[in-house]
């Protein structure tokens, strides 16, 4: 290792952190595994895996129905989750957590019933020039639906917004915004709070898409009044087809249903159904339940080792991974945002990101490379994608090391 | 040599390679050294589609036999795309069509690459072989003197 900063982090026992997940032990080509790719899912530790096992060994059984004994505990179980997640995120009630299949889903949630009960034609929606495509697509299929318009709030090279621009766009007109709390692509942590200050100053709700910003740094909805907060259960640890939609009571009231189906009636005849009260609402058919109560117990594991004490471990990796990586003979990073999270997404000279990916693979590390489901942002810089390592609480600096070497060495055949 | 022959010989090369990264070293190498298309023909005509990183694949018939030339984004893809005009280039249309392909099995390509990329492998064969049965079936039906 060269030049590692002293671990100033003492609450995080790495050691003991990447002994909690199984795949970390995992070899691949025989070598042991550099998984860099945290933005697109993490692994799961032991204890989310226990608790899917135990859901299904001693308490399956559906919720919200039976009388019986298992579905008054699968139902206590999940309910608890729901208070967990709120605790979590710091949300008033639990009747505020919905919960979804993920990010993407809890969006089109989102765009369906807010175009379906606030939005006329004319109306215009705000996203960012970052956003991830699930972020970009249920808002514009939702515009195209009501006749509505979406524009978007420009960013500049750095890959951070223009808030200038953001100000100028905020009409009269704009009935919603739409922005990410952290870039996938580009790492960039917005200035949220800047953006919903404005956004209320004109009575206009803001959703913030945190897929990327829950698992590595404290949120609290209160604290910055967001209408709509979402993320997806399988990026902090907990088990994929979970995810969740914080939104205030008061909007999650108005908003019409999205689904129809079973848990989300009060009573339903063929001449006219009432709805059910939050957040059975918005919760149509039976939910992934395993999937939920895993995701409490990913919670808690993150909860038990503290988002502060993950923040500042990951701070500092990021602060080292850029160190290091601009010490490597033309790279150049892609996105070079002030306040940045989790990602860093660079490119070497002119060698394709799929070659540097692959080259990378063979020496058992994981990046991803591509347009990481952002081609706005990949048309802005002019490139066919980028090479992105993404972090988390497991990660190490020898990971980096092993990144730095591993990039040395494919650059040095591609070149 | 024949296409059999050519393949035969790759396959050779390549097994006294002994890791994955000596031979994506020697395919690297080839797709430095692949002679360069001709500018004109990067067009989006020329692209081959289901290949992640663009590639441009042009064909030229000369004495009765297609030359193939191409050029790729990336230089794996290259050294791929190599290997490819290696064994099918300087043959006739009928020995194109009829040959049978197993070197990229036979090298392990289909199962190291990723999988965007043998699909791409994939679809630049399918390619080649389209070519060769379109310059087939005009050539057949020029000697039936029949236009196509």
């Amino acid at each position: 290792m060269q030049n590692v900063p002293d671990i100033t982090v003492p609450a995080i026992d790495i050691e003991k952190i990447r002994k909690d997940f199984p795949l970390l032990q995992e070899k691949v080509y025989g070598l042991p595994l550099v998984y860099l790719d945290n933005a697109a899912t993490t692994q799961k530790p032991q204890i989310v895996l226990d608790t899917l096992m135990h859901y299904y060994i001693h308490l399956n059984s559906n919720v919200h129905r039976g009388v019986h004994h298992l579905s008054q505990e699968a139902t206590a179980a999940y309910e608890n989750s729901r208070k967990t997640v709120a605790s979590f995120l710091n949300a008033r009630k639990p009747e505020e957590i919905i919960f979804t299949k993920g990010t993407t889903d809890s969006i089109n949630l989102i765009a369906y019933s807010f175009g379906r009960g606030e939005i006329k034609p004319g109306d215009v929606v705000l996203v960012s020039a970052m956003e991830h495509h699930s972020n970009i697509v249920p808002w514009q299929m939702m515009c195209e639906d009501r006749g509505a318009e979406m524009k978007v709030i420009p960013m500049d090279e750095n890959g951070e917004l223009i808030m200038s621009e953001f100000s100028a766009l905020l009409t009269d007109k704009v009935k919603i915004i739409a922005v990410t709390y952290v870039s996938n692509s580009l790492g960039t942590v917005n200035p949220v709070r800047d953006i919903i200050a404005q956004a209320h100053a004109r009575n206009i709700p803001v959703l913030l898409d945190a897929a990327q910003a829950v698992q590595h740094m404290p949120v609290d909805v209160q604290e910055l009044d967001v209408d709509f907060l979402v993320f997806s259960g399988h990026k902090i640890y907990g088990p994929t087809g979970t995810g969740v939609l914080y939104g205030k009571e008061e909007w999650l009231d108005r908003l019409p249903p999205y689904q129809g189906g079973g848990d989300m009636i009060k009573t339903v005849t063929f001449a006219k159904t009432i709805y059910n009260v939050l957040p059975y609402k918005f919760e149509a058919g039976t939910p992934d339940i395993s999937g939920a109560i895993a995701l409490e117990a990913a919670i808690k594991y993150v909860q038990q080792i503290g988002v502060e004490n993950i923040q500042a471990w990951e701070e500092q990796l990021v602060d080292y991974a850029v160190q290091q990586l601009q010490q490597i003979e033309g790279l150049r990073f892609i996105g070079n945002a002030k306040h940045r999270s989790g990602a860093i997404s660079f490119l070497v000279d002119d060698i394709h990101p799929y070659d540097l990916g692959e080259l990378l693979d063979k020496q058992g590390i994981a990046i991803r490379t591509g347009h990481h489901c952002a081609e706005p942002v990949m048309g802005f810089f002019c490139i066919p994608g980028t090479v992105r390592a993404s972090f988390a609480v497991y990660t190490t600096f020898e990971d980096i090391d092993r990144l730095v070497a591993g990039i040395k060495k494919a650059a040095a055949m591609l070149r | 040599m024949t296409i059999k022959e050519k393949q035969d010989e790759l396959i050779s090369d390549f097994s006294f390679m002994e890791n994955w990264m000596d031979k994506y070293e020697h395919i690297i190498q080839l797709g430095k050294e692949l002679p360069l298309i001709d500018e004109k023909y990067k067009t989006p005509d020329h692209l081959i589609k289901g290949c992640q990183s663009q590639v441009w694949l042009h064909t030229d018939m000369q004495d009765g036999k297609l030359i193939f030339t191409a050029d790729s984004d990336a230089v794996i893809t290259k050294g791929l795309v190599s290997l490819m005009i290696t064994v099918f280039s300087g043959h006739t249309p009928k020995e194109i069509a009829e040959s049978e392909i197993y070197f990229i099995d036979a090298i392990g390509l289909s199962s190291h690459l990723s999988p965007t990329r043998s699909n791409g492998l994939l679809s630049m064969l399918k390619q080649i072989k389209l070519y060769a049965v379109a310059y087939e079936a005009k050539s057949q039906s020029q000697k039936n003197g029949k236009e196509l």
